[in-house]
């Protein structure tokens, strides 16, 4: 390839207020189309906006969460453009005092740690969204809903920092991570929460001027992204090939074919003709607000990972995997708080844990049937010995079924591990009766039988029989 | 005297005193509507049957002891104040057959109290003139002479109180359009400071600049209706949380010591020679009551009607943006597509002044005119606010004419918009200043028609221009004369 492509993003989070950023409608998503709808999101004659004050401390989460500057006097622009989604004719936006400035995120790929910057985070009301009647079936009219319009949206841009479509999807996972962690957005992608438009362009290896960019829109999974971002990449690279000009423009993602086709004729150049929004007074935060608020950040992933491996002791692999939502850290670490063996709750909560909730149609961590305090139980009978670890895989299914205690499990399945040394020697000395072909092979030096004689004993025993028991019994026979 | 022809206070007092009913009072207005209106054309929707209703339970209210000053009082809103179930059509065809679904904080303010609305009046179409001309329902005819404009934007608010087809009303004042109409009708209009009283259900025209205030037949009744209305309003974020003086009580502070400023880019050559007689008049009655006046300079007055051009029609042009078709009012039929939806919309429900703004406003804010423009005039409007203030620390009010002439014929200065702009140039500083003015009847012209005085204040200094224009009042009788109609 003798293109180096680089790639610029632009992610709008859904903020998850439990109302809108300028009225007190709900923000909650899949309502009646317009049931969530005020003369204000309306855009009645008359109505005025009313900023509601958590967007701007979520944004300040997320503009110390990415290493920004705050601006402490914040100014709401109007953008003036016309749209039946867009009820006012003009969307409140931020211009050019966006809250948060100049912040980065470190991203690492292939082992590389890489700096990506953020140009800016600024606030902003979403539009509604219209209903064609070529896909809703809907007669011949076009309808609007706007239980979207009016919805707090942080707009984060990064510097065109990024130049492979795998460092974009670094950014955005790590993106996403944050935003979740912050609990400001429920990030997600196919609602429409976690939205990017990815702008990219390819310039000669070794150049540093960019060449033209168009801009991709209507990318709702990471999967899509990449399929974008490579599919633009060739696109533009066969436009250069032939000697021709790539075109400034915003292209559609079709997700069916894993193409961008040009938006041309839909959206003409716009001029906003931003302005200060009469209707809304400056924004002040002071710097004690910025100190509220940074004290009560959550310890974000990277910080947790580090600790992860630091005092707790995990590989790196199992810390990484263990903090990628805020959900699944916390029920590791309300785990290790009861039964504090980082590295076996560790193993379980990647192995057994995530396996059931995977197969449970990808249940969610913080709706598994298995709380921390049932999985801790489960694993300090295991520790004394009351269960082998092979039965408590089987108890631990059985909690997930039924959310049972694993004490009663065990009861009521007779699961209790046999450690009685006399009911384990006659299950030995019968497999050993039984066998006499076997014992002349052990005793003729080829001690891999062995483990067929354990395998036997376990079977007989139901797998309740105390492996260190079995092993010891079976060898003091055996070596007699 | 008949009912119709009370202020607020003094109908107050009989309804109290239980002479007269407020169901009486309110039949009385309807029928005065009824019987004058078709010549003043002040109404663009007369609400009776809700009227009554209203004054049925106003009078429930008296009969029950409950009476507060404004209840059972029939008054009438100017169209752009936003009523629950009630056409609000802003002057304009665009709005039509718009039935809003809420009321406006002013509104449901009066509404508490139990005044009871007879109706919505004329206007300028979304307050945009200085004669009540452009509006779609047709032009008010001064009820002093009806072939004279009543001013505007509130025409009708203005032109219902020299017709007494209303004891009170409200308007708004852009640049003057609560002050120029009062002056021209010979009524009391105040224009609070910016902030004083909420916005929230008054249609914008120019939102940095919009102020709703009263028009009424005395100071007295002005202070009471403006306590009634101001206030902070937490659905607002442009009004102020400062407290709301008891205005009546003040109202006979006098003048005596007072310090009132001439400024002298307002008292110019090319004055009507009536107007200059009444502030002449009204200059040595102050002097009489023990005020000292002095010149005062406001420099930057004759940038002030550019400046206001560019930033009032910069705001309409996106206030404005929301008449779209799509949600509510008039909707052009027949098209293909969206854009021509939008086209044809609003190039049928828009009138030819407010297109006219709406394009100055866009030309200001378009990527390259900008700075020149719309920033340059912020600039300027600082410039203006600090010349009122630097005014302030020397006086206590101003005095100056509010237009430049009496009232106009109706079309006189319709083929001259710039002509007409320029009849607003002693009102438009006080509303980029952000401060409060008041208009009080202060003579008439040889040919019969009124003139108006204005005092203007240090911002939220309401309480001070009532007592200074109380105390006028006091010595003069032009609020009393009525229109010969
Ligand atoms: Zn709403």
């Amino acid at each position: 390839m003798k293109y180096q492509v680089v790639i610029g993003l632009e992610v709008h989070t859904q903020l998850t207020t439990n109302t809108k950023i300028f009225c007190g409608c709900s923000t909650k998503f899949g309502s009646e189309p317009n049931s969530q709808t005020c003369p204000v999101c309306l855009g009645f004659p008359g109505a005025l906006p009313v900023l509601n004050r958590q967007v701007v401390e979520y944004a300040i989460r997320a503009g110390l969460a990415t290493n920004c500057s705050i601006t402490q006097r914040n100014v709401f622009a109007r953008k003036n453009y016309f749209y039946p989604d867009l009820p006012k004719g003009y969307q409140i936006s931020q211009f050019d005092l966006p809250i948060c400035q100049h912040g980065h995120l470190d991203i690492e790929v292939e082992g590389e740690t890489k700096r990506i910057g953020i140009t800016r985070i600024h606030m902003e009301e979403d539009a509604g969204k219209l209903v064609h009647a070529d896909i809703q079936g809907v007669g011949d009219d076009s309808c609007v809903d706007l239980n979207r319009a009016c919805t707090p949206l942080l707009e984060i841009v990064s510097e065109p920092d990024m130049r492979s479509p795998d460092e974009a999807i670094a950014y955005l996972k790590k993106l996403h991570q944050i935003v979740m962690y912050l609990g400001i957005c429920d990030g997600n992608l196919e609602e429409g929460s976690f939205r990017c438009d990815a702008n990219v362009s390819l310039m000669p290896v070794g150049s540093t001027v960019f060449g033209t960019r168009a801009e991709l829109k209507n990318i709702n999974s990471f999967k899509f992204i990449k399929q974008a971002i490579e599919y633009e990449i060739e696109r533009q690279a066969e436009i250069l090939d032939d000697g021709g000009k790539v075109i400034q423009e915003t292209r559609l993602f079709d997700p069916n074919t894993g193409t961008t086709r040009s938006m041309r004729g839909k959206e003409e150049a716009h001029d906003y003709r931003y302005f200060p929004d009469p209707d809304l007074v400056p924004v002040l935060i002071p710097d004690q607000w910025i100190e509220d608020v940074r004290s009560e950040l959550p310890e974000l992933p990277e910080a947790k990972r580090a600790r992860y491996v630091a005092e707790l002791g995990l590989p790196e692999y199992d810390a990484e995997v263990l903090v990628s939502s805020r959900e699944l850290a916390q029920y590791y670490e309300e785990t290790v708080a009861l039964f504090p063996q980082a590295k076996i709750v560790s193993n379980w909560v990647m192995g057994e844990v995530a396996r059931a909730l995977n197969e449970d149609n990808n249940r969610s961590i913080t709706d598994c049937p298995v709380t921390p305090a049932l999985l801790a139980d489960l694993l300090k009978l295991m520790e004394k010995g009351t269960i082998s670890g092979k039965i408590a895989k089987t108890v631990f299914d059985e909690m997930y079924k039924t959310g049972k205690a694993p004490e009663k499990i065990v009861e009521e399945k007779g699961l209790v591990q046999v450690s009685d040394t006399g009911a384990i020697e006659a299950m030995v000395d019968e497999v050993l009766n039984a066998n006499p072909g076997q014992v002349e092979q052990y005793r003729g030096g080829k001690e891999t039988v062995f483990g067929f004689f354990v395998g036997q004993v376990m079977r007989a025993s139901k797998g309740k029989a105390n492996p260190a028991v079995v092993n010891e019994l079976l060898l003091k026979k055996l070596k007699a | 005297m008949e009912i119709f022809d009370l202020t607020i206070h003094e109908l107050h007092e009989k309804l109290k005193a239980k002479e007269v009913s407020s169901v009486e009072a309110t039949r009385a207005m309807l029928d005065r509507i009824e019987a004058v209106d078709g010549q003043v054309n002040a109404y663009i929707t007369v609400t009776p049957e809700q009227a009554l209703v209203e004054a049925e339970a106003a009078d429930r209210r008296i009969a029950a002891g409950d009476i507060a000053p404004l209840t059972g009082i029939p008054m009438g809103l100017k169209d752009i104040f936003i009523t629950k179930g009630i056409r609000t059509t802003c002057g304009s065809r665009i709005l039509e057959n718009f039935v809003p679904p809420y009321d406006g904080t002013a509104v449901a303010k009066l509404k508490e109290q139990g005044a009871v609305i007879v109706g919505k009046l004329n206007q300028d179409e979304f307050a945009m003139g200085s004669s009540n001309e452009s509006s779609y329902f047709g032009p008010v005819k001064n009820p002093w002479n009806l072939e004279c404009t009543p001013g505007g934007s509130s025409g009708g608010s203005a032109a219902a109180i020299a017709a007494r087809t209303a004891t009170a009303t409200l308007g708004t004042d852009t640049g003057g359009s609560i002050r120029q109409p009062a002056s021209h009708c010979s009524c009391v209009g105040v224009k609070p400071t910016y902030g004083r009283v909420s916005r929230y259900g008054v249609i914008a025209y120019a939102s940095s600049l919009d102020q709703v205030g009263p028009l009424t037949r005395d100071v007295t009744d002005a202070a009471l209706l403006l306590g009634a209305v101001a206030g902070y309003d937490p659905k607002d974020s442009t009004s102020v949380n400062t407290p709301v003086p008891d205005y009546l009580a003040g109202l006979k502070s006098g003048v005596k010591g007072l310090k009132i400023g001439l400024p002298k880019q307002y008292f110019i050559e090319g004055l009507d020679p009536d107007v200059k007689r009444a502030m002449d008049e009204a200059i040595a009655l102050y002097k009489s009551l023990g005020a000292e006046l002095r010149e005062v300079s406001l420099p930057h007055t004759e940038y002030a009607v550019a400046t206001y051009y560019l930033i009032a029609t910069a705001e309409a042009s996106s206030n404005l943006a929301r008449y779209d078709g799509v949600r509510f009012g008039h909707r052009a039929e027949e098209v293909r597509g969206l854009k021509e939806m939008f086209a044809k919309t609003r190039a049928e429900g828009f009138g030819s002044e407010v297109k006219r703004r709406i394009m100055l406003g866009t030309y200001a804010l378009s990527s390259g005119y900008y700075d020149a423009y719309y920033v340059k005039a912020q600039k300027v409007r600082t410039l203006i606010m600090q010349d009122f203030l630097n005014a302030f620390n020397e006086v206590d009010v101003l005095l100056t004419p509010i237009a430049p002439t009496p009232p106009f014929k109706i079309g006189e200065k319709l083929a001259d918009p710039l002509q007409m702009y320029l009849s607003d140039i002693f009102t438009i500083p006080v509303n980029l200043a952000g401060t409060c003015g008041i208009s009080i009847p202060a003579g008439f012209s040889a040919a019969g028609l009124p003139i108006g005085l204005q005092l203007i204040g240090k911002p939220f200094g309401e309480a001070t221009i009532l007592s200074t224009a109380y105390a006028f009042e006091q010595e003069t009788q032009w609020h009393l004369k009525k229109a010969p109609l």
